[in-house]
């Protein structure tokens, strides 16, 4: 009995230091995004369900601490979402924070976690600020961003003969910076901008302004928005006749989500960016179908990216031996990312994980054999070319 | 030219703001004439208007019911499901302050779009127009939807029908006296809860009836009545809480001047009506069309 006893009192004493490796001894992920409004079908409780298919994935522990996913909505609210982050941080021992759908909030809870000395991972979020003027050592941007939507997007139609554009933009951080990305990458292949129109968020009727990008007469019209606000963009534009009248519409970010809530009838036609189409490859195709399961709908770039995320996350910890923030970061930087969402992903040092893009195609109703199988792939952009040169980036982190 | 906008360009600003502002006036409506008869402030009102229109969805999805029986089938639904509301739950609040109506249906509204939410997503479902009223007109400044042209025909005569039953009526009549003086009418041997009922259902009817309408021109979403129903509310305020047909004129009236600040200073459209609202609570409090100063 007493050697019982001594021998589990220094197996206690040998498993202490492993398990002290890991602060409070678990790892807790938040994922914080809009879960009620706007995005909530481009990220929202997908994204959540996607992190936390990645953590059972990864085996429900790591350097045999056990992994929590935690959640909450922060209503595109960069101040509610501000403050969720500093409960959790403070009190909840939540490790890192991801997702972070909408420019605002991730921008502000990327900077408040350079303070706190935590790690966030963007998934959801689109400005290249991010990793840009407001890069941050602890910061990190998995999926897309705004320069590849430009490349993509506005490179496939200006190629098709579409040179002058006139923006419906979204009158906050993640529309300005869609805006100008896409607007100087045109310019960049010749074509010009004519103007640009700021509509507030979330509202239902865009016809005053489609009317007034219509009298533009531009030969694209570059929707520079998100989410609902791009499905009722689309869907009033064929009603006033715009893309019958010869005008073409540039939805700069659009994913599976929006097409499948607008339907292939109003997106046929449409051309799009993502970083991930789930009927691609097997793999892609093998987590969709799972994902279906749990969730009744297929992911977008935003729920494998998030994906994709948690498990990097995991693996650098795995890693680095330690849950520390400098020595996980460090292994974020250094550790290529391949997985099914990205083939040979890397992290460069602003912080961006650079992977391929797709330019995608909705199908005509027609040609659509298997439910949400909306798109063809045109093209495979490498992501040396669609995300930004990180010594261009303006991050200060870049030059030293 | 009119301050650098091209004329053409203003009128057919000027036409689309009147056709958003169809729906800002069948909305109003229905919240003057329930503010106005029974004292609630609805604020499920924007939910009601969601449920038309989710009714008009599903009675096409499952039970292939076409639009125009929609336009009629759904405001009846949604109806029956005020009239049940009103009767099981908001009725008990009618002697307490009005602050309590107002939180119920705020909770209530919470409710019905947290679960439509759950089901259905937020992105919602597409609806399409019916086929007669596909396609558009050109007008020679603008190219008019038809279907967007019958919108306002249709809030048109539903708004004048609603203020002549209510104004010009013997039921009307009832009405109107029931919320002046409930024991007296009651006395003379007129069932009053049973109109005031009627009163909520037609309120939520109404507000059916132009989710049904909004069905094809807006994607059919759980959120759809969240980013209307504050509008509607402001629209309410300037047209004078309770008054019917300051509810119609200002609807209509706003929606025009929202199409022009869309036109003139974009980012500022979406406040717009309220900087109104504030200015007439200043000058007018009673609203534009308030009867009691």
């Amino acid at each position: 009995m007493r050697k019982l006893l001594l021998s589990s009192v220094s197996l206690g004493l040998l498993a202490a230091p492993a398990l002290a490796e890991i602060s409070d001894g678990k790892v807790r992920i938040g994922i914080l995004n809009d879960q009620s409004g706007v995005y909530a079908d481009f990220g929202g409780k997908f994204s959540y369900e996607a992190a936390r298919m990645a953590v059972e994935d990864f085996g429900g522990t790591v350097l045999d601490a056990p992994i929590e996913v935690v959640t909450a909505d922060h209503q595109n609210k960069p101040d509610i979402a501000s403050n969720i982050a500093r409960q959790w941080y403070d009190t909840e021992q939540v490790d890192t924070i991801m997702e972070l759908t909408t420019s605002s909030v991730a921008l502000a809870v990327q900077a408040l976690s350079v303070d706190a000395k935590k790690i966030t991972m963007t998934t959801g979020a689109a400005t290249t600020e991010l990793t840009g003027a407001q890069c941050s050592p602890y910061g990190f941007h998995w999926a897309y961003d705004t320069h590849a939507l430009a490349v993509g997007t506005g490179g496939a139609l200006v190629k098709e003969g579409g040179d002058s554009w006139y923006f419906l933009t979204a009158d906050y951080a993640f529309g300005y910076s869609l805006e100008e990305n896409t607007g100087e990458f045109v310019k960049s292949q010749g074509g010009e901008v004519l103007g640009a129109v700021r509509h507030p968020l979330a509202i239902t009727d865009y016809s005053s302004f489609l009317l007034q990008a219509q009298a533009s007469g531009a030969k694209v019209i570059g929707l520079a928005n998100a989410g609902a606000d791009t499905q009722n963009s689309i869907k009033q534009a064929a009603e006033f006749g715009i893309t019958a009248g010869g005008q073409r519409l540039a939805a700069l970010l659009f994913t599976l989500a929006e097409v499948h809530g607008i339907g292939a009838d109003s997106a046929q036609g449409l051309t799009l960016t993502e970083s991930f189409y789930w009927n691609r490859t097997p793999e892609s195709r093998e987590f969709a179908e799972r994902f279906k399961e749990r969730t009744g709908a297929m992911p977008n770039m935003v729920h494998a990216g998030t994906y994709s995320a948690v498990t990097s996350y995991l693996k650098a910890i795995e890693a680095a031996g330690t849950d520390e923030t400098e020595a996980v970061a460090a292994k974020l930087h250094e550790m290529p990312v391949e997985d099914f969402f990205a083939e040979s992903g890397k992290v460069a040092p602003n912080g961006r994980m650079i992977s391929d893009v797709y330019l995608l195609e909705v199908k005509a109703p027609g040609d659509i054999t298997e439910e949400w199988d909306y798109f063809n792939v045109l093209a495979t952009i490498p992501g040396d070319e669609a995300y930004m040169d990180p010594a261009e980036s303006g991050c200060p982190l870049v030059q030293g | 030219m009119i301050f650098g906008v091209p004329v053409q360009a203003l009128m057919g600003q000027l036409l689309v703001g009147l056709i958003n502002g169809s729906f800002y006036a069948l909305l109003s409506l229905g919240l003057a004439v329930i503010f106005g008869l029974l004292r609630v402030i609805n604020f499920a009102h924007g939910a009601q208007y969601m449920l038309g229109a989710f009714v008009a969805l599903l009675l096409l999805t499952v039970g292939g019911v076409n639009y125009w029986f929609a336009l009629i089938l759904a405001p009846l639904f949604v109806g029956l499901f005020g009239a049940i509301v009103e009767r099981t739950m908001l009725s008990r609040l009618y002697k307490l302050d009005h602050l309590y109506g107002l939180l119920f249906t705020f909770g209530l509204a919470l409710a019905i779009e947290g679960t439509f939410r759950y089901f259905f997503g937020a992105s919602g479902k597409p609806y399409a127009a019916p086929a007669q009223l596909t396609g558009a007109v050109n007008l020679g400044f603008m190219f008019l939807p038809i279907y967007r042209g019958w919108v306002v025909i249709a809030s048109l005569i539903v708004c004048f029908a609603v203020w002549f039953m209510i104004e010009k009526t013997r039921l009307g009549a009832y009405l109107r006296a029931a919320t002046e003086n409930p024991v007296l009418v009651q006395s003379f041997g007129i069932n009053v809860p049973l109109l005031l009922t009627l009163t909520y259902a037609l309120g939520a009817g109404l507000a059916a009836f132009a989710g049904v309408l909004a069905a094809p021109v807006y994607q059919v979403s759980p959120l759809m009545g969240t980013n209307l129903i504050i509008i509607v509310f402001a629209v309410v305020v300037v047209g004078g809480m309770g008054s019917i047909l300051g509810a119609i004129v200002t609807g209509y009236m706003l929606g025009v001047v929202e199409g022009l600040t869309k036109v003139f200073y974009p980012e500022a459209s979406n406040i717009v009506i309220f900087v109104i609202m504030a200015i007439v609570l200043i000058l007018r409090p009673a609203g534009l069309f308030g009867k009691d100063a």
